[in-house]
């Protein structure tokens, strides 16, 4: 087991090194420049240009560049190219609202998505389940921004939920209770849309996983026992169905992190995601590289996690 | 005035269709058994012959829909099982009637240990025992396996085919039920290993007083093992007697053709014989 996680961490880093290679080349092969004030401005003196290209080791060649970028990465020293301030400073100021959107968008999906399947592949077949299933299959293929779109057209007019930032500004809280309430309520709307997609995904694997374990030889030998219907459902094939949902919680993660990308940006919530986006219309390399970078270390430990979940659930698979 | 004590098991005209697209196929037409206290009935037939949809349906174990249970009774000590709510017939599945499946390796659940899906069994049907353990390993210890203790902990891919099996038909009698139901309970398991289950379960039979329906395709096995045999072909019962007069003279074409399947080891034949067209 503990050599099995070592195994696994070592392959990661080396993994990541060649993520950090390739993103860095991809991402300096984008047309446009870094320059925070335009390449071509006249208004810029050439003193000034050469300084700038100076600080961010411009003028060497890519592949010197790459490794000035990786030692700066390292050591925590790279800065932005916009502002100078430190990356690491600006993602941490940002991380909590990302969190808490991805927390709450994983609970949504895991939570709705296991009750829908499990509905599902109880009631399989009739109109119940077929309506669920082509909502799914909706909610799926529909692009989330386009959702987004419409939910706040829909909703802002009716039940004036918020659709701007993490909290209300200019209000006075009389309480820390009511201030975090109104954080939660600017989270729901971002979470739900972030989690739509999710739950649908979610909901498919259970319901299809499930479906199949009913099947299974062993459910008869439960009700034969004349144990309850409940607890044949939930004790016997609930914790045989939970494999393809683990995939799927390993998947989640990063398709979360390129959702809240795209709804962070729509919902003016002060994120990751919107962090990342910026950046890429901004050319700030550092940033992007560095987002990246976390990006790819939570894939890789998401994957590791579902694989140490596989041994925790089931008894016959061995890390090996 | 004299009272008529009711058979042990009695089914009456019991008929099973399972529906698929509309229509009704059948798959138990008409069927009738006795069976009393302490006897051995066997139910023969090939694949499809509705053997096993029969004794799935003792407990209403078939799943309804697609099963429709068009019609019959089925009175286990004079209580039609077939008029109790889901709910009471419950405490007849496992309880009172227990069950030894096919596939041993399938029919254990994988992901839970043998202790504790011993354990599910006794908390259900006698909750009387408050050292669980000890009870778990005096049943494992009666259906011969080794070490049972050790065995407690083990999950069902630990184990070999035939202490799967063990463990099934250990699991069905802790429960200490009235009638033990046998579904082909030496199917998946080699030749060896048969025999051992099939020594394993007369003698069980003897020391306990079993009762007890055993389905099988295999005439072979049912000789000393069982008191009564019903031959089953299409759904309905065409052969039903004692074990020994059914297989000394057999009346029915298709009990005759089965018998005349089975390999001897004092006669030469090229080839085996097969059920003739005539009775597919």
């Amino acid at each position: 087991m503990l050599s099995f996680i070592l195994r696994r961490l070592g392959l990661s880093i080396i993994l990541l090194f060649l993520i950090s290679f390739i993103s860095f080349f991809i991402i300096t092969l984008t047309p446009g420049s870094p320059y925070p004030w335009g390449e071509m401005n006249p208004k810029i003196s050439p003193e000034v240009k050469a300084a700038f290209r100076k600080k961010f080791h411009l003028d060497f060649p890519l592949h010197q560049q790459y490794e000035m970028m990786l030692h700066d990465l390292f050591t925590g020293e790279l800065r932005s190219m916009k502002d100078d301030l430190p990356v690491m400073k600006k993602i941490i100021s940002r991380l909590p609202a990302t969190l808490a959107l991805n927390v709450m968008a994983i609970l949504f999906s895991l939570s709705f998505g296991t009750l829908l399947g499990l509905y599902g592949s109880l009631y399989r077949g009739n109109w119940k389940d077929m309506s669920l299933s082509c909502l799914s299959f909706l909610f799926i293929a529909l692009p989330g921004f386009w959702i987004s779109y419409l939910l706040v057209l829909a909703l802002v007019k009716h039940i004036g939920i918020p659709i701007l930032g993490t909290q209300s500004y200019g209000v006075d809280f009389p309480t820390d209770l009511a201030r975090w309430l109104d954080r939660l309520w600017h989270l729901m709307l971002p979470a739900i849309i972030l989690s739509l997609a999710g739950i649908a995904t979610q909901s498919r694997y259970l319901r299809s996983s499930m479906i199949e374990t009913l099947r299974e030889n062993y459910i008869l030998t439960a009700r034969a026992k004349g144990l309850s219907p409940t607890v044949v459902l939930y004790q016997h094939a609930l914790r045989n169905s939970l494999r393809p949902l683990i995939t799927g919680i390993g998947m989640l993660l990063p398709s979360l992190i390129s959702g809240s990308v795209i709804i962070e940006t729509i919902f003016a919530y002060p994120g990751m995601g919107q962090l990342g986006y910026q950046a890429v219309l901004e050319r700030d390399y550092p940033i992007l590289i560095t987002l990246n970078m976390i990006v790819a270390t939570m894939v890789l430990l998401g994957n590791l996690f579902s694989d140490l979940l596989y041994a925790l659930v089931d008894p016959r698979v061995r890390l090996e | 005035m004299t009272t008529t004590t009711p058979p042990f098991l009695e089914i009456k005209n019991l008929s099973i269709g399972f529906s698929s697209d509309e229509k009704i196929v059948p798959a138990v037409r008409d069927v009738s058994l006795i069976l009393n206290r302490g006897e051995t009935l066997a139910i023969v037939g090939e694949s499809g012959s509705g053997k096993s949809a029969t004794s799935l349906a003792i407990t209403r174990l078939l799943a309804s829909p697609p099963a429709v249970y068009q019609g019959g009774q089925i009175l286990f000590n004079g209580v039609d099982l077939l008029a109790l709510s889901e709910k009471e017939l419950r405490a007849y599945r496992g309880g009172r009637i227990a069950y030894v499946f096919q596939e041993a390796s399938t029919s254990l659940n994988p992901v839970y240990t043998i202790r504790s899906q011993m354990a599910e069994m006794l908390r259900l049907h006698r909750p009387e025992f408050h050292d669980i353990d000890t009870e778990i390993i005096h049943w494992l210890e009666m259906v011969g396996i080794t070490n049972p203790k050790e065995r407690l902990k083990a999950y069902p891919h630990q184990l070999s085919g035939g202490m799967q099996q063990r463990v099934m038909i250990a699991m069905a009698l802790s429960a200490q039920p009235d009638l033990l139901i046998a579904d082909e309970p030496t199917t998946a398991l080699d030749v060896t290993i048969q025999a051992q289950i099939l020594a394993q379960l007369s003698k069980l039979e003897k020391e306990l007083g079993m009762t007890m329906i055993l389905i099988t395709h295999n005439l072979a096995i049912i000789r000393g093992l069982a008191h009564q045999v019903a031959v089953m072909h299409h759904g309905s019962i065409v052969e039903y007697g004692p074990t020994e007069e059914v297989l000394q003279n057999p009346q029915h074409p298709y009990t005759k053709a089965l018998l005349a399947c089975i390999p001897r080891l004092d006669e030469h034949r090229r080839r085996l014989s097969t059920i003739g067209k005539e009775l597919q």
